[in-house]
């Protein structure tokens, strides 16, 4: 602001805002605050976020600023805004008006953020029950503050005739509120009405409609509890929608969607009835109400109505609550929880549009619920968990993706750097400038479908954000199909190590983190630089000089079968014995025979392919080594979906009644040329399987196994004397250990980095690579 | 087999061993090279070497191997198999007994081939300097088919058939060198595929493409002719047939038959609506042909995909065998 000119005078100056500032209401925001302080002018959209014409006094103008600043609504987000270009005469000093200007489509890359899609707002959600609103139960009620955002944009700037709303005219109440800066629905770009707006209806699988409007809901209700099974268009996607109390019901729905033990998440009218069923800790209701609305973890009563069926074996229920007011007239008159489950065979992605649902939902849905606002893409229902050191995403996509975020200080990128992520629970990432978006949760890309979303996403972040990459980051694994198309590409490339890629993940959340970590990074798979598959690494990222190194490891292990003893944890468990030299004994070998259930006869063979070394890949994996344990311990013998035994650990552990002790360890420095330390499991291994045999508790045993891997890492971190301590890869995910290793951590006087916003498994491997492409630190050195 | 030096000792090998048993005029006439009539039209030309361990196997051997390869790979350009040359490498020690059994079951499967052994080679190697037997042969084939087969002529729709079922080759090779003892004995497919691919073009069928399954299994072949031809593959899962015991030897190693060596084994690629008639001259007449099958089809241009759709109806995409086959599931 110039400060030349004195007090009363007016003057005008530009203000340029960047961050997330595009639909989520910013425009009506400062229309009202310009109102406020009767500044004119106008302020528009553009290609980089928002920029203001005021003129005013300069003291008035600073009340404006000030406002704007401090007043913020809710999901808006200032990454950066300056002041410029005083007195440049471009307001009309005779015109006291503030109007918002259309934006223009400049030729300069969009760097703007788009926002994620959000939760019903709660006043819209008053409007929805109200009888004299014009609104009253209108299935596609929204406003500035909610509704679809990302799922809905084709392009940007983020205007209604560059969405999928670009089809439907606005009667002229909409229009009204649509123009009116002093009205929450002021630019509200999806903003509808009964007259105007999207419909819905109720069809079979032969596309026949079964009914219409406030019909369907009634109807698809009355289905719901003759146990049909029915598919249900949400924001990004469509559930699978089934009578969560009712066995027989869930029993259909995992034979028609093959899917044998995988949890359901469950949909609650509303917050009572979800207490009726499970306890709920006051953060996890915050995170269930917030816009992102998320399915939470929450513990499940022991009188909850809601069939095992839904998650056997699984003391937890994955909850969420009505996110549109679809779900919200659904809910409300069914008033019972309901499965609601992506809709999709097996890891493909969700169905999103109408034509393509009833096709490939046909065998799996008796109907589908949809209406006619088309999904530009799907997005996935994001995941978290709380524990006692905080929030754990276990899935980043609805209502956080594409959120932006910020680059480190002293990090910026030129040009447009793509990052392609993992194998599985694959997201992109594209940096530019300051900040890295991390696209939504994309999935198994062993599938076409997902490799066709990946390509997608990649097309449309690239449109969105500052065109075509320049530079590409994947995977050291030659095999992971991201790796591929990344080689395919014909730009330079950047292979980042896995684990690395994960230390820097949880970096990139921490503004870049001090200059020196030792990163711990458990997981199941991930391609070392030895060409072994690691997975219980400890490293040092030092920024210092530039280099990361592997300081400690867990005693290597051969899988029998490579990819099969994943899924079968029992061969886990001999690869474990056979290393440890364990398998001549007697007690073990009958145990590990036990731990192989109906392949125990294989077991001569599969140590004959051991000492052949016949696709017997060697591993150093924590998460491998949760599924031997999990077998020995007769608690999993399979994986019939990721972490399906590291999970059954944990719940064992939590149902332990003493309080654990650890099982003795070792940590080995003499025979390893390269100066890394090999924590020997070995120790706690027999130990495990003598008290097991000897008819000790496998819960107290399974808690004592997380208290021995807890204090492993405290024993390495202080033969290591990094101040600072980064935890990521997914085994923490699992939240006994987080936070044992934590607690344990912090005790002993060492700063504790955990994952907050950006889950610790490979849904953030494509952010990791980002930031560790950027730094220059991409390899591990021995 | 003492030292070779000199070359008296290969010469007394091929006089007593080999010339009786190959007997043909042109290997009689113990020429520097062999002279044959010419032919009216193209010729295909082929050659392969072999290092199978162990050189004997169930279901075959070295020698029966050597010639069903070669004459597999003429057999895949439409071509008869008619004349072949083998080249034998052979360490000091290999026992004369076995060698002659080899070469026996040689010309046992040069006969049934039609195919005739018309000139050859042999040195001996010390001993450690070889690996007891090596074989080579190349071999000179008539083609019959009126125009050339290859993947540049596949389209979109053309159906791909499996001649049999997969994976009996390399899962007996494995089986046998490690001392895996399985429930059953699990037998190579070695076969010669000739008589097969003759029907086939003896029944004027627009053949597009042929591919014997041998290195990397039913999955490098589709890949190979997938990238060449530019064209997405979809193939069914439920519809490519495995031996149960192969199945079973194939979990527990942990490996997956698509990506198992066969060596008697093809699929074919054709309009797709010449499959059924094509099926059923594959059934007739193709080695394991009861197994035969229509097991999908060719989509679209592309990259050059190949998708395998699974029992459950997920279209899953195929791996191109890299070498490694490392985990991915973290
Ligand atoms: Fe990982
Ligand atoms: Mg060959
Ligand atoms: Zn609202
Ligand atoms: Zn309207």
């Amino acid at each position: 602001m110039d400060t030349k000119l004195p007090g009363k005078e007016f003057h005008e100056v530009l203000i340029y805002i960047r961050g997330t500032v595009q639909g989520v209401g910013f425009r009506p925001f400062i229309a009202r605050l310009a109102d406020r302080y009767s500044i004119s002018g106008w302020v528009r959209n553009d290609g980089r976020g928002v920029t203001i014409g005021a003129r005013q006094t300069k003291e008035n103008i600073r009340l404006f600023t000030d406002a704007l600043l401090t007043e913020l609504p809710g999901p808006a987000r200032i990454d950066d805004w300056r002041v410029e270009n005083p007195d440049t005469g471009s307001i009309d000093p005779t015109n006291a008006e503030f109007k918002i200007l259309e934006s223009p489509l400049s030729g300069e890359s969009p760097i703007v953020p788009v926002t994620p899609d959000l939760a019903i707002c709660p006043d819209c959600r008053s409007e929805l029950m109200d009888p004299d609103n014009r609104r009253y139960h209108y299935p596609f009620i929204n406003c500035t503050n909610c509704g679809p955002r990302y799922s809905i944009v084709e392009s940007l700037p983020y205007d209604r005739e560059r969405t999928t709303m670009s089809a439907f005219t606005m009667c002229p109440s909409c229009m009204e509120e649509y123009s009116n800066p002093l009205d929450r629905r002021f630019h509200a770009q999806p903003n509808a009405c009964p007259d105007c707006g999207p419909q819905l209806s109720l069809v079979g699988m032969d596309g026949g409609l079964l009914a219409g409007q406030e019909g369907a809901v009634d109807q698809a209700c009355d289905a719901l509890r003759l146990k049909a099974i029915v598919a249900v268009k949400g924001l990004g996607g469509f559930h699978l929608f089934a009578d969560a109390s009712c066995a027989e019901t869930i029993q259909l729905l995992r034979r028609r969607k093959h899917r044998d033990q995988k949890p359901f998440a469950v949909m609650f009218p509303d917050i009572e009835s979800l207490r009726s069923h499970c306890h709920v800790t006051t953060a996890e209701e915050a995170l269930l109400n917030s816009p992102a609305a998320p399915i939470v973890l929450v513990r499940q009563r022991t009188d909850s109505k809601v069939a095992v069926e839904v998650a056997p074996g699984n003391p937890w229920i994955g909850a969420i609550l009505p996110y549109t007011p679809l779900h919200i007239l659904l809910m409300s008159k069914f008033a019972g929880p309901l499965v609601a489950t992506s809709a999709n065979l097996s890891e493909e992605p969700l169905c999103s549009d109408n034509a393509e649902a009833i096709k490939r939902l046909a065998g799996i849905a008796d109907m589908v619920l949809q209406h006619d606002r088309p999904i530009a893409r799907a997005v996935d229902d994001s995941v978290l968990r709380i524990s006692s050191h905080g929030s754990i995403v276990l899935r980043r996509s609805r209502g956080y993706a594409p959120t932006p975020l910020r680059l480190p200080e002293n990090i910026g990128c030129t040009g447009a750097q793509l990052s392609v992520g993992a194998h599985l629970k694959n997201t992109i990432a594209i940096a530019m400038e300051k900040q890295v978006v991390v696209s939504p949760h994309i999935g198994d890309l062993s599938n076409n479908k997902s490799v066709k979303a990946f390509e997608r996403t990649i097309d449309l972040l690239s449109r969105l954000y500052g065109g075509t990459a320049d530079k590409v980051v994947c995977d050291l694994h030659p095999d992971y199909m991201s790796t591929q198309f990344a080689e395919s590409l014909g730009i330079p490339i950047v292979r980042v190590q896995h684990h690395l890629a994960h230390i820097f993940s949880c970096l990139l959340e921490h503004g870049g983190g001090p200059e020196k970590v030792l990163g711990v990074v458990w997981d199941g798979t991930g391609y070392g630089e030895d060409k072994t598959i690691w997975g219980g690494e400890f490293i040092i990222v030092d920024k210092g000089n530039g280099t990361a190194r592997r300081v400690a490891h867990l005693k290597p292990f051969p899988l029998p079968g490579g990819e099969a003893a994943v899924r079968q944890t029992g061969r886990s468990a001999v690869g474990l014995l056979y290393a440890a030299n364990f398998l001549g004994d007697h007690p073990m070998r009958e145990l590990v025979s036990r731990a192989l259930g109906e392949e125990a006869s294989n077991l001569p063979l599969l140590v004959k392919a051991l000492e052949k070394n016949l696709n017997a890949p060697v591993t150093t994996s924590a998460g491998r080594l949760f599924d031997a344990a999990a077998a020995l311990l007769g608690l999993s013998d399979r994986n019939t979906f990721e972490g399906q035994a590291g999970m059954a650990m944990e719940f064992a552990a939590a149902k332990s009644t003493s309080s654990p002790s650890p099982l003795p360890w070792r940590v080995d420095d003499s025979h390893h040329q390269a100066g890394a330390l090999e924590v020997d499991w070995a120790p706690m291994i027999l130990n495990l399987c003598t008290q097991f045999v000897s008819g000790n508790d496998p819960n107290q045993l399974a808690m004592d196994f997380h208290k021995t891997l807890a204090s492993m890492i405290l024993d390495v971190a202080q033969r290591i004397g990094v101040e600072s301590v980064v935890l990521s890869g997914g085994c923490f995910q699992n939240a006994i250990l987080s936070d044992f290793t934590t607690d344990l951590l912090k005790d002993s006087n060492f700063k504790v980095l955990l994952h907050h916003q950006l889950s610790p498994n490979d849904n953030s491997i494509s952010a990791g690579q980002a930031l560790a492409a950027l730094t220059d630190i991409t390899r591990v050195k021995s | 087999i003492g030292h070779g030096g000199g070359g008296r000792l290969s010469q007394q090998l091929i006089d007593t061993l080999f010339i009786p048993a190959f007997s043909n005029p042109a290997l009689k006439a113990a020429h520097d090279g062999a002279v044959i009539a010419s032919p009216s039209g193209s010729l295909a030309f082929s050659t392969d070497s072999h290092v199978v361990r162990p050189i004997e196997f169930p279901g075959g051997n070295i020698g029966s191997l050597a010639i069903h390869g070669t004459a597999n790979d003429l057999a895949m350009c439409g071509a008869k198999p008619r004349w072949m040359s083998a080249g034998f490498i052979l360490e000091e020690g290999l026992p004369i007994a076995q060698l002659r059994e080899i070469v026996a079951s040689m010309r046992h499967a040069a006969d049934e081939v039609g195919i005739q052994i018309v000139t050859g080679d042999t040195k001996v190697v010390e001993r450690g300097k070889g690996d007891s037997i090596y074989i080579n042969t190349a071999g000179i084939g008539e083609m019959q088919a009126s125009k050339p087969i290859g993947p540049a002529t596949v389209r979109e729709g053309d159906a791909i058939l499996l001649s049999g079922d997969i994976g009996r080759h390399g899962m007996a090779i494995m089986a046998h060198r490690e001392g895996l003892e399985f429930e059953t004995t699990i037998e190579s497919d070695s076969a010669h595929l000739w008589p097969a691919v003759e029907a086939l073009i003896e029944a004027q069928l627009d053949l597009h493409c042929l591919r014997d399954l041998t290195r990397g299994g039913l999955a490098a072949a589709m890949h190979e002719i997938s990238t060449a031809s530019g064209h997405e593959f979809l193939l069914d899962e439920a519809s490519i047939s495995v031996d149960e015991a192969v199945l079973g030897a194939c979990e527990l190693l942990g490996l997956d038959a698509l990506h198992v060596a066969n060596e008697g084994r093809f699929a074919v690629i054709l309009p797709g609506a010449e499959a059924e008639k094509a099926l059923a001259i594959l059934k007739a007449h193709a080695p394991g042909g009861n197994s035969a099958s229509i097991i999908g089809t060719v989509g679209p241009n592309d990259r050059g995909t190949v998708l395998l759709k699974s029992l459950i109806g997920v279209e899953r995409i195929l791996d191109r065998p890299s070498g490694e086959q490392l985990p991915r599931i973290c």
